[in-house]
Parts: C-alpha cells; structure tokens; sequence
C-alpha cells in the first residue's frame, strides 16, 4: 500500500524536521519526507494534512493493561484501542499482571496476544523480582530475549537496597533500564498527599518525603555503580531538584512524569473523589510548577500516563479502600498541548519529543521517529481544535478519569500503525 | 427534598444557631420525667455502625424512642469491604427497608458522602473516619452556651490527637463560623499538617494553647497509637500534654472542661480534674441526647 501525508507540519525531532512537507509510506515503512513531484501520477491513498500536526506515534511507556490475570478492569485489546484513539501507536505495559510477568512466558504470552488482539505494538516489561515479592531476581535475561524492554516492580518499589543494585548490576549486562517506582512503604502509608486538603478531608496524607526517599536512593545506587535508572512517575518538587541535580553530575538517570502531575492539585480530592486518587498522590500547586519546570528544562525527559484501569465497583467506594490510579491513554496529548505547549512550558516539537523519541530511546526501541525505512507509526492531529473529555465514551473497558468534562485541544485525527491506518477521522477503521 | 446532616463545613451559621435552639427545648423533654413527643411518630431511624460506639448509639437511639421513632440497629464489626458488602449495595437494602433516617458510623473519611446520594433516607454522620462528627461538635457548642451564654468571643483549646480525631474538625467548623477563637495543641506527631489553614493556630506547647482559654477541650487518645510509634509512652504524654491542675491555672479562673468520652483517667486529663467542679464531661452527655433529638426532628419536619 501506498500512501502520501500531503501538507502538514511534520515535526520529528529525531531528525530535526519542523516544516510543512509530505510524508510518503510504501510497504508499511517511511519511504520518504519532502516534495516529490516524481510521485505525481503514482496511484496512491492520499491524507490531506493541511494545517494538522504530522508526528512520529506516540510511545508510552508506563501503561498497565492488566492482561493477563485481570480482564475486568482491561485486556491488551481494549487498552490498545484506548491507545490508537490517543494517538499512541506502542505502548509499554507493566508487569504486576496475575501471573506477574516476571518470566519468558508471560513475556510471551502478551506478546502473541498483542499480534493477536492490539491494536498498536506492545512491549512487555518485565519484572525485577519473582512474584513482584522483592526477594529474588526475576529471570530478566531470559525476558531480554523474549522481548522485555526494561525492567520494574512498579507497583511495588523495591524496598531493599541491595535488590536493586543488583537488578541494576544485572540489567546492565543486558544494556535495558531498570524502572523504578519510588516509595518508601514505611513513609507511604495513606490516602493523598499531605497538606491542608488531606487535613481537612482527615484523610491520611502521604509526605513528598516517601518518593524523594527513594529516588535519591536508587539516583546514588546508579551513580556508584554506572548504571542506568529510570525514575518513574515524578510527582514532587523535591524529586525534579534530586533528578536534576544527579543530571548536572552526569548520573545516568532518566525520568519520566505523567500528564495528572501538571495538570491536578490535591484540591481534585476534594468531595471525596477517588478518580483523584492514585500513587503517588496528586500534589499542590507548587510541585505542578516545578514539574512543569522540570519539563521545560529537560530534568523530566518523557510523559507517560501510568494508564490504570479499574472496575467501578473500585473506585464507587470509601476513598481509602479505591483502588490507586486512572486511565490515561485517551487524554494525555491533549492534556500535554492545554497545559504545556498552550501555556509556554514546551514548544509542540518539545512535547513530541517526550511522547515518542524519548521513550523510545530509553527502552532502546525502534519507535518515535519518522526516519526512512522504520515502519510507519504516525500520529495527525489539528492542535487548535478543541474537543470535551466525556469519560463515558472513553474505549478503555475502565472509565476511571478525573478529567470528565476537560476542554482539550488536538484529539487525533488520523493515527497508522506500522503503515495501516487505523484511526480515520477519528474514529476507527473497520 | 431530604435533607442530611454530613458535616458542619457545609452549614451557615444560621442554620447551626438553629439547630442549638432547637436542641435547647429538646433538652428540657430529656430532663423532664414524661419523656415522650411524638414529632418523629411512624418514622424509622436506622443505627448503621461499622465502628462500635455503643456510647453514641446508645445516645441516637434513644433521642429517636423520645420522639416515638422506632429505631433499629445494624451493627458491622469489621469494614464493608470484608464483609464483601459494598456501601451501594448496603444503600440499597436501606431504601428498601424504608428507612426515613440513616445515622452512619464508619471508620473511613468521606464513607457517608459515598452513601447519602444513594438512599432516600436522610443521613446523620455520627462519626466518619478522621474526618467530622458533626453531633459531638453540635453538643460540644449546646453545653458551651449553657455554661458561657454564647460562642462568639471565646477562646477554645483543643488538646491532643489532632491528626485522627473527627471531633476537632467538627468543631473547628462549627466553632469558626459562630465567632470563637480555636487553638489547637498536642504532640508533633499527632498534628495534621496545615491544619491552620482552617483558621486555627497551632502549639505543640500545651501550655502557650491553654492560656486564657474560655474552654479546654481535651481530646480522646486512642492508646493503640503509641503502639505505632507516635509518642513513645502514656507516660510521657500525660507528662507533656495531659491537662492537671496546674496547666488548668492558665485558663481562665471560669473555663470549663470537656471531653468526648470516654475519657482515659491520668492520660489527657487527670483524675481531679475530671473529678472537679469545672468539668462538664456529664452534661456533654446529657446535650448529646437533646441536640440529635433536634437534628433528627429538623431533618423530618421542615429542615435547619
Ligand atoms: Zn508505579
């Protein structure tokens, strides 16, 4: 099949193309960016990209699918399709599924079943201890070779030390990321952030303390050892300052933030809302900032959305017995163009860069550019148009969304995936 | 449209002069020897405690049989969620019990905002999690006025276990919008951070929070907190924050002293000043009966 993007603002930041041009797809792969009048006459589908975004697909990785072990809330299908409506053509699914994807064939398992059911590509990550129980090292070399792309307990941090040392040791010999989730248990007992909101409601609060516990932790881990790690999920000021800091030093760490960290306060708990309940919390107006900040200056080097579907009978519930964690898949582009690029945080090339060319390079992926000869992944979509979040029409099988009602900008009007266009207009193709 | 009674945040001032009016006549029917009125005639009042509080159960249900309510009890040991009940589908059964009048005990903050929306009965918070019982502070305010003759201009000291106790919120609310003066003291540890956002100050100095207080209120240690760590011994915190005689001397000569109940003898307060003529521990009880007699009538016949 043969197909031209004519027209639009191509933005690919791997190649450092910011102009409007064409993009032409032969055979699934980028064939070519520029004019070419050489194609006049060809026969071919045309999209009309006049005035839209042309982007490499976006690349989340921190998305939780819940398959296998956990259907209700999602399967690999249906988080998929919540993937290509947000214009996500790869996503990077976490391993606290039931059986834990802690061994080849769970790495396996989600990997057939992506060929068979995804709607955009999938890649396992695997987990760092047997069972997610921080005692033993998982099998990660056998998961390497079966098609893990990193490595976490996330859901859990890894409370000992020497664990992650060595899982960053470990992992290094087989040149993937450890992920880490950063949460010292014994400081992160609660139900929201700590504060005036938690104090008010009596709701028990978590301190900002029990992420930059362990993030400077496993940030000195990987300074003494030379090794990578990934920080996942920044919520708080104090933990953009250690990143930073630890940048500035030449420590190999990366991390990541999620579209709720600069968009919500603590404030959304308010009325006892356990869409706004998650982990780590949402926090005040002050880490937003500085996340926003740490966006701005490159300390926060990607956005994932930490996509986590629950069932309603998991969150239409006391606050302190829901379930931590929202669905995310469908709105985090638009929340990344209202909050950041709109507001003069990030340029749209900037806010590209962290959707798709920077989480492919820290999972060492060949996704998130429009190089010629990569199979073409493309996300378009009218930055200025605006759209309603309306949770109830979300294609995620989980409606667990504190952004109901959110007037976004650029819902995806066209997203391929590896050369097939899959959505159409906006919706999907039959 | 039902009305409920969830917490004193959402209140005017108005309404909760009201209700301690109100609560003013209801007091003269429980002290006087025929204690039966008929306002709450045919109705139904269901006790829905997931926390055991016989203390609290006790006083809604009898301030329900004065009326000529009939009242039922629902006791849970235990949360919900074990039992593997859900408050929706607890709600349901209420509606259809026929319950005119829900009063809900639960140990988890916001558990009554979850319920109310959902059963046609109307709903009395009697106590959720760390977060309001707004009954206690309505009492706290009724005995308050008794003694003091108003609230606006006093100066109220609340000493202990902030952090969980439901009753310091309530009456901060209640407190704030009649016009008193709140502090709050206690151990670092048991301080709910910003808290004086509510428009409290704050002293972990028991003695800077007490002085020339009108009122001192002491607060409900629950003595499994020491367990987990947050003070190191009953000892140590009648020694720092318990309330004896001589802390009582920074107060005014006239302040009275109150607590929820029940009351750990030589932990928040000492036994002779339980014991001593400014204690009013045991008319907080009988304002208790009175004022849920109002909330209850109100809440039936015509609102706040
Ligand atoms: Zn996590």
């Amino acid at each position: 099949m043969k197909l031209l993007i004519k027209n639009g603002h191509v933005i690919d930041p791997a190649n450092g193309i910011d102009e409007v041009t064409d993009v032409y797809i032969n055979n699934g792969e980028i064939a070519e960016i520029g004019k070419n009048d050489d194609l006049a006459g060809v026969e071919m589908q045309i999209i009309d990209a006049d005035g839209k975004i042309v982007a490499p697909g976006l690349v989340d990785m921190h998305v939780h699918l819940r398959e296998p072990g956990q259907e209700y809330k999602e399967t690999i299908e249906t988080g998929t399709l919540a993937a290509v409506y947000g214009g996500v053509t790869s996503v990077a699914c976490m391993p606290n599924t039931e059986p834990v994807c802690d061994n080849e064939t769970v790495v396996r398992f989600i990997k057939e079943r992506a060929k068979e059911t995804g709607y955009a590509n999938v890649f396992p990550v695997g987990a760092v201890s047997k069972g997610l129980e921080g005692k033993f090292l998982a099998e990660i070399g056998d998961m390497v070779f079966s098609g893990a792309v990193a490595i976490t307990d996330d859901g859990h941090p890894v409370e000992n030390a020497a664990l992650m040392r060595r899982a960053m040791q470990y992992s290094d010999m087989f040149d993937i990321t450890v992920i880490s989730h950063c949460e010292d248990m014994s400081l992160g007992e609660g139900d929201m952030n700590e504060g005036a909101v938690a104090s008010e409601l009596g709701l028990r609060g978590i301190s900002p303390s029990a992420e930059e516990v362990m993030a400077s932790r496993d940030i000195l881990l990987a300074e003494n050892l030379g090794c990578r790690v990934h920080i996942a999920h920044i919520s708080t000021k104090g933990t953009v300052e250690l990143v930073r800091q630890a940048k500035k030093r030449g420590v190999k760490v990366t991390c990541e933030t999620c579209p709720h960290y600069f968009s919500l306060t603590d404030e959304a708990c308010r009325g006892y809302n356990t869409n706004a309940k998650m982990n780590p919390p949402l926090r005040t107006a002050e880490d937003v900032l500085a996340i926003k900040e740490g966006l701005k200056d490159g300390t926060i080097d990607c956005i994932v959305t930490d996509h986590a579907p629950h069932h309603p009978d998991e969150k239409q519930c006391e606050f302190g017995y829901a379930k931590n964690g929202i669905v995310g898949l469908e709105t985090s582009l638009g929340l990344g163009i209202k909050n950041l690029v709109n507001e003069g945080y990030l340029t749209m090339n900037q806010l590209i860069e962290k959707m798709s060319k920077n989480p492919s390079e820290i999972l060492g992926i060949a996704k998130g550019t429009l190089s010629v000869g990569r199979s073409a992944d493309i996300v378009i979509f009218d930055p200025e148009s605006e759209w309603t979040v309306d949770t109830s029409k979300l294609h995620s099988k989980s409606k667990n969304s504190p952004f109901d009602g959110f007037r976004l900008y650029g819902k995806p009007e066209y997203v391929i995936v590896n050369g097939n266009i899959v959505i159409n207009s906006g919706e999907l193709m039959k | 449209m039902k009305q409920s009674l969830l917490g004193l945040e959402n209140l005017t001032a108005e309404q909760i002069n009201n209700i301690l009016s109100h609560a003013s006549e209801m007091k003269k029917v429980v002290l006087s020897d025929n204690k039966k009125i008929t306002n709450l005639q045919g109705k139904t009042v269901v006790n829905l405690f997931y926390e055991n509080s016989t203390r609290t159960r006790t006083s809604f249900e009898l301030a329900a049989k004065y009326m000529g309510a009939n009242a039922a009890n629902i006791t849970s040991s235990g949360s919900s969620v074990e039992k593997g009940e859900t408050l929706i589908d607890t709600a349901e059964t209420l509606n259809a019990m026929g319950t005119d009048i829900l009063v809900m005990r639960h140990s988890m903050s916001g558990a009554p905002n979850v319920i109310e929306p959902l059963v046609d009965a109307s709903v009395i918070n009697a106590g959720d999690g760390m977060h309001e019982h707004p009954t206690q502070a309505l009492l706290d305010m009724l005995t308050m006025i008794e003694h003091k003759g108003h609230i606006e201009g006093l100066k109220v000291a609340i000493i202990g276990d902030v952090y969980h106790s439901r009753v310091v919120r309530s009456n901060i609310y209640g407190l704030k919008k009649l016009g008193a003066e709140v502090t709050l003291g206690g151990p670092a540890t048991l301080m709910a951070k910003d808290i004086d956002k509510m428009g409290v100050k704050t002293f972990n100095n028991v003695q800077e929070a007490i002085i020339d207080a009108d009122v001192v209120m002491a607060l409900r240690i629950q003595l499994e907190r020491q367990k987990k760590g947050l003070f190191p011994s009953i000892r140590e915190y009648f020694k720092f924050f318990g309330i004896d005689e001589s802390r009582l001397k920074l107060a005014k000569p006239d302040a009275i002293v109150m607590h929820p109940g029940p009351v750990n003898r030589g932990v928040e307060l000492s036994s002779t000043v339980i014991d001593g003529d400014r204690s009013v521990i045991t008319q907080q009880v009988t304002s208790g009966v009175a004022v849920r007699m109002a909330v209850m009538d109100m809440l039936i016949n015509g609102g706040f």
